[in-house]
């Protein structure tokens, strides 16, 4: 980058000036645009901004919530209330008494989880390695993990589909514990990797010098400090599998494996006429819910760590 | 691929060691460290050969047969003609012009207001914290749910959309206008919703960028008379680029595959209809497994070159 030096003297036209002399000059120019008209039409423009992203933001979630909380009576008139004019939880009841609902949430779960596990495993220990050991092919398998961090799911149904069915897992849990590892694996491997590879050398190198193995070194050195880069990872990990909904649409074809996501997408009435909206904004703030919990416990790592992966990757 | 992100510290022990690590350890330790390297990654490497990569080959070798799920006929090579049949097909070439302006339409609107957003919550203000963390709110609802929230915002009777339009008089009452089901305007409430979802991302990312821009450029063009909008071109803009390409990298892969928001919003329609769409509905409802897989070969490749593209921008920025 060309701009570095962040403790350099300012240069003005040519001539350095000092601190004292760069806050006397700014000052002079605070002072005066503080009372300008300009400027407090220009401050309101900004809180207005401000106002409009969180609304715009938080509103469609908002509606959600209101309509999931509003008796099936009232969602129907016309004009809309924006707020709740009286509040019912019969809708949460009615989605969360579904034999169906409640078997989709048990296996978006069981699946999520075993995903989570299986690739923080598996992860963590490919990333010690490829963060903190030096072997022959390693940049190729870097190469491998990076590109397929980038390559479009749908590009593979096809083949997936075979193997499924070829490995007799169709329509069963299996099948997406199976093929979601396509993604998160990959995703936990580079995640880890780059955090290891930022932890200082010194760490375990007493250790190695003293004659401590390298998986004893991992184990009791690195893995602890390595806890909440899992978490995090596992977390971002846990959200993409619990949101998947491509194979999970593909490899299962009932109840029996079907995901929350297949599940809502698919909720329908009683009837054929019936448009159940209301049970269905109630399933989506269920579905929902735990993610956003999560996302806000680890709110402040998941920021630099989204923006670190990324920006990195 | 730019070099940096696969460039890794070497571990202390082999530190002595310079020569290429393909010459192989010379020492005890590094050869057990090779060892231990190659066992440790050998079970995530097989795992991604066999859910990965290998399927990827098996795509490509399907594109040029005339397989067909469920069907006892052997299939057998066809050479090119899957690719010739999809070339000529009406369906296939819509998805790809609605990919095409999909991905265009998004990404463009999620740079602009994502670049607003960012630099908004860059300002000190008070509750900034708040602002930024209702920022993860949509960025962490599965796009199922995205979808379903805003088929329900968009309702012709019910939904608040046509409600707030005939309040503010934008909208006759007795109108009820159906926004997703009008083929002029199905394409852009995908691009609506996706744009809701991604512009937190987006700013999030462009924002990491703004951090490390230092403050005492800004200072230095202040006390030089530059006004706000130079400074942002002259200054916050070429500085951000990086930031922005790598967003940019990320935003168009994501785009140009999006399924899961038109699959829910409007099924197998011809007017949102995108390639992962088309490529799902011919392998899956259709059964031709040749002919979708070499739909999905011609995704993968155009991914591959936008991948390319932006890299090399990339490179041409860190000279």
């Amino acid at each position: 980058m060309a701009v570095q030096g962040a403790q350099q003297p300012v240069s003005v036209h040519g001539t350095m000036i000092g601190d004292e002399e760069l806050s006397r000059i700014r000052s002079r120019y605070t002072r005066r645009s503080t009372t300008s008209i300009g400027r407090i039409v220009g401050r309101a423009g900004f809180w207005l901004l401000v106002v409009f992203i969180v609304l715009y933001t938080l509103f469609p979630f908002y509606w959600a919530i209101v309509s999931s909380l509003t008796p099936a009576s009232d969602l129907y008139l016309t004009p809309v209330k924006l707020w709740p004019q009286r509040v019912t939880f019969e809708h949460y009841d009615r989605v969360l008494s579904m034999g169906s609902f409640q078997r989709a949430l048990i296996n978006s779960a069981v699946v999520s989880l075993t995903v989570v596990l299986l690739a923080l495993f598996f992860g963590t220990v490919g990333a010690y390695a490829l963060g903190r050991l030096q072997f022959r092919g390693r940049t190729i398998i870097l190469y491998l993990i990076l590109s397929m961090t980038m390559f479009p799911g749908v590009a593979i149904i096809g083949s997936l589909f075979t193997m499924v069915r070829a490995l007799n897992v169709y329509n069963t849990l299996w099948a997406l514990i199976i093929t979601y590892l396509s993604f998160t694996l990959p995703f936990t491997i580079w995640v880890l990797t780059n955090f290891f590879r930022a932890m200082p050398g010194e760490l375990e190198e007493a250790a190695l010098v003293d004659g401590c193995t390298p998986l004893r070194a991992l184990r009791e050195i690195l893995l602890p400090l390595a806890v909440p880069g899992m978490v995090t990872t596992g977390l971002l990990a846990f959200i993409g599998a619990w949101s998947e909904f491509l194979f999970a649409l593909t490899f299962t074809l009932d109840e029996s494996a079907r995901t929350v996501q297949v599940a809502i997408s698919q909720f329908s009435g009683n009837t054929q006429y019936e448009q159940p909206f209301a049970p269905k904004m109630a399933a989506a703030v269920v579905v929902t819910v735990p993610l956003l919990i999560g996302v806000l416990l680890v709110q402040r790592r998941i920021i630099s760590g989204l923006t670190a992966g990324a920006v990195k990757g | 691929m730019s070099s940096t992100p696969v460039e890794v510290a070497p571990l202390p022990v082999s530190q002595s060691r310079t020569r290429s690590s393909w010459a192989g350890p010379t020492t005890a330790v590094g050869r057990a460290n090779e060892r231990l390297g190659w066992m440790l990654v050998l079970p995530s490497v097989l795992v991604v050969i066999g859910v990965a990569l290998y399927p990827l080959f098996e795509t490509f070798r399907l594109s040029f047969t005339n397989t067909r799920l469920g069907s006892v006929r052997e299939p057998r090579y066809v050479g090119f003609e899957n690719y010739r049949d999809l070339l000529s097909d009406d369906l296939y070439i819509n998805a790809f012009r609605n990919t095409v302006v999909f991905t265009i339409a998004s990404v463009s609107l999620e740079v602009i207001f994502g670049m607003v957003v960012a630099l908004v919550v860059h300002t000190a203000f008070t509750g900034r914290g708040l602002v930024r963390t209702s920022m993860l709110v949509p960025w962490a609802i599965p796009t199922v749910v995205s979808a379903l929230l805003w088929d329900w915002m968009f309702h012709p009777t019910f939904g608040a959309i046509n409600s707030v339009l005939i309040r503010l008089n934008l909208m006759d009452a007795r109108d009820t206008f159906s926004w997703t089901a009008s083929t002029a305007t199905a394409l852009g409430v995908v691009v609506a919703i996706d744009v809701w979802k991604t512009i937190p991302f987006m700013a999030l990312l462009l924002l990491a960028g703004l951090q490390v821009i230092p403050g005492d450029v800004y200072e230095a063009s202040y006390v030089d008379g530059a006004t706000k909008l130079q400074q942002f071109w002259q200054i916050t803009l070429p500085l951000l680029r990086p930031a922005l390409l790598v967003a940019l990298i990320f935003r168009t892969l994501d785009a140009f595959r999006i399924f899961d928001m038109i699959y829910v919003l409007k099924g197998y329609s011809t007017e949102t209809m995108s390639l992962a769409v088309f490529i799902q509905q011919k392998i899956v409802s259709l059964q031709r497994l040749g002919e979708g897989s070499a739909a999905a070969v011609i995704l993968f490749f155009a991914i591959f070159v936008l991948v390319i593209i932006y890299t090399r921008l990339i490179r041409v920025e860190e000279q």
